[in-house]
């Protein structure tokens, strides 16, 4: 595996922040800069979980496996945006009024379930090291199953809080139907025992990596 | 005559590119100019007031109104680049990105229905129906953000005062226009077009209720509404119709277009009401474009004063 590449895609991963960032140093966040800070955070969380979720198809189907070490830092993204854009919505949106918040999670259907999401979150990011996955061992599987859930809850939550331009939530949507379609077909297609002799060792996901 | 605060931007520098090349395009589509010279007088009779033109074009002896307010005025670049206006693009950014697009000229508006003086307008005579008025209003989106906005225009209820509405006319419809080619946004059905609104008769005729041709003393640009648009400062900004070609008198409340397209979500008389929520969102408090903090949101967008009246008796959650 090509040493460069890890870090190449780390850097790859962090250049809508750095856009971000450089628009907000240079006051290019339009008129409701609050408003576009949300919206692009929210958008890269979506991708970044699509991203994370589409390297399970892509490895079986190209038959690249390396492409599992890169499951982890796209996810580990997923949730560093998804707090970019939590943070958003408290400090810049709301500043800190947990009165209003509290009534928006509980009464607002779009922020509960965008809510949920990024609490879905939280526990993949913390069992995502190494010692978590040694020390879950087979729970870790089921657990990191909240990915499908959290993502489901992301677009959702985009679709519900348009207006009326539901096209790009469908967009998100419609992809994330295929990747978790590829799951379901893959599923009823390969029979139970083979299914349970074709899981690799809990150890994989962690080769060649440095800890 | 426009007194304007110092800190506002001279109109020379926020003239864009795009109003520029509209109006080159403006010069050229009318061939020789002595011909649309003697045109345009022969039309008005008077070589002391020219057409409005196009977006850029200053707008002169505007009388000042007590209706206006004297918070902080929102800047002409933020008024004029943060648009919803989904004929022109959904983003808000759109609207003035495709404002090249919408050419205002020629343009007509008709006035029809129950009246007994139904006419088609030219756009340059419709500026003429009253004197120019400055009204400096709040406007508040049902996305709960708001701005303060310069208008130029002239009251609403001057217009249906010349139309003599019938007995019969007890409620007013707007429409825009329909045409793709000019608003390419109306290629994806987000809405149906075209975008119609309408207004109570009582609500129409209140002075508060304006048809805007300006902003900052200056022509319309094709991004807030050019050439001629409704503002109604009370009501959720969607109400205040742009681009309107027809202005119909009719007996039955009329469709309008975000209630045909979430009925539960967009009532006929969508006032400002920080106690009736969006079912999706709440509507206590809005972003005040230019504020780090969100503002409580005023009932009827703190216009009561003068519209509460039209209202009483009405159990607003239920007519929203």
């Amino acid at each position: 595996m090509l040493s460069w590449l890890k870090p190449a895609v780390f850097i790859a991963c962090l250049i809508p922040f750095g856009q971000l960032a450089y628009k907000a140093y240079t006051g290019d966040l339009g008129v409701n800069p609050i408003e576009f800070i949300t919206h692009f955070t929210g958008d890269w969380v979506l991708i970044f979980l699509l991203a994370t979720l589409s390297v399970t198809p892509l490895r079986k189907i190209t038959g690249w496996n390396d492409l599992i070490k890169f499951r982890r830092m796209l996810g580990l993204f997923a949730f560093f945006y998804a707090l970019l854009h939590f943070s958003t919505y408290i400090v810049l949106d709301h500043f800190f009024d947990f009165q209003r918040i509290t009534k928006d999670i509980l009464k607002r259907p779009y922020v509960t379930v965008g809510f949920t999401a990024f609490v879905l979150m939280i526990p993949l990011a913390i069992t995502s090291t190494a010692g978590m996955i040694r020390r879950l061992g087979k729970k870790w599987q089921q657990l990191h199953r909240l990915v499908y859930l959290a993502a489901i809850a992301g677009v959702i939550h985009f679709y519900w809080l348009v207006k009326a331009d539901i096209r790009r939530p469908l967009q998100y949507g419609i992809v994330l139907a295929v990747l978790l379609g590829y799951r379901l077909v893959v599923k009823w297609r390969t029979p139970a025992l083979l299914r349970a002799s074709n899981k690799p060792p809990l150890r994989s996901p962690l080769e060649g990596q440095s800890e | 005559m426009l007194i304007k605060k110092p800190s506002d931007i001279n109109s020379s520098e926020i003239t864009s590119k795009e109003l520029y090349l509209n109006r080159r395009q403006f010069i050229l589509a009318t061939s020789a100019t002595a011909l649309s010279a003697s045109a345009v007088l022969g039309r008005f009779g008077s070589p002391f007031s020219p057409p409005l033109a196009l977006a850029g074009e200053k707008l002169a002896d505007l009388r000042k109104s007590s209706y206006s307010t004297t918070e902080k005025q929102n800047s002409f670049k933020d008024i004029t680049n943060y648009n919803n206006f989904y004929e022109l693009g959904t983003d808000k950014e759109d609207p003035a990105a495709n404002a090249k697009y919408l050419t205002t000229r020629p343009w007509t508006v008709s006035v029809e229905g129950e009246v007994k003086k139904a006419k088609t307008y030219d756009i340059d005579q419709l500026t003429k129906v009253a004197p120019l008025e400055e009204r400096i209003y709040r406007l508040r989106c049902v996305e709960a953000w708001s701005m303060v906005i310069p208008w130029v225009g002239f009251p609403l209820s001057s217009l249906i005062k010349l139309a003599e509405p019938t007995g019969n006319a007890k409620f007013i419809q707007f429409v825009t226009l329909q045409d793709p080619k000019r608003m390419p946004g109306q290629k994806y059905n987000v809405l149906d077009w075209p975008y119609v609104e309408g207004l109570r008769m009582d609500e129409a005729m209140h002075p508060l209720a304006i048809l805007s041709v300006g902003l900052y003393g200056e022509v319309l640009p094709a991004q807030n509404g050019a050439p001629i648009r409704l503002v109604v400062p009370w009501k959720y900004g969607f109400k205040s119709i742009k681009t309107i070609v027809k202005i119909r008198f009719v007996e039955k409340a009329p469709p309008t277009s975000w209630n045909i397209s979430a009925p539960q979500e967009y009532g006929f008389f969508s006032n400002v009401n920080p106690e009736v929520d969006h079912p999706r969102w709440s509507q206590a408090t809005e972003r005040r474009i230019g504020e780090f903090s969100r503002r409580k949101t005023l009932m009827f967008n703190g216009y009561g004063d003068q519209v509460a009246s039209l209202y009483s008796g009405m159990d607003l959650r239920k007519y929203y």
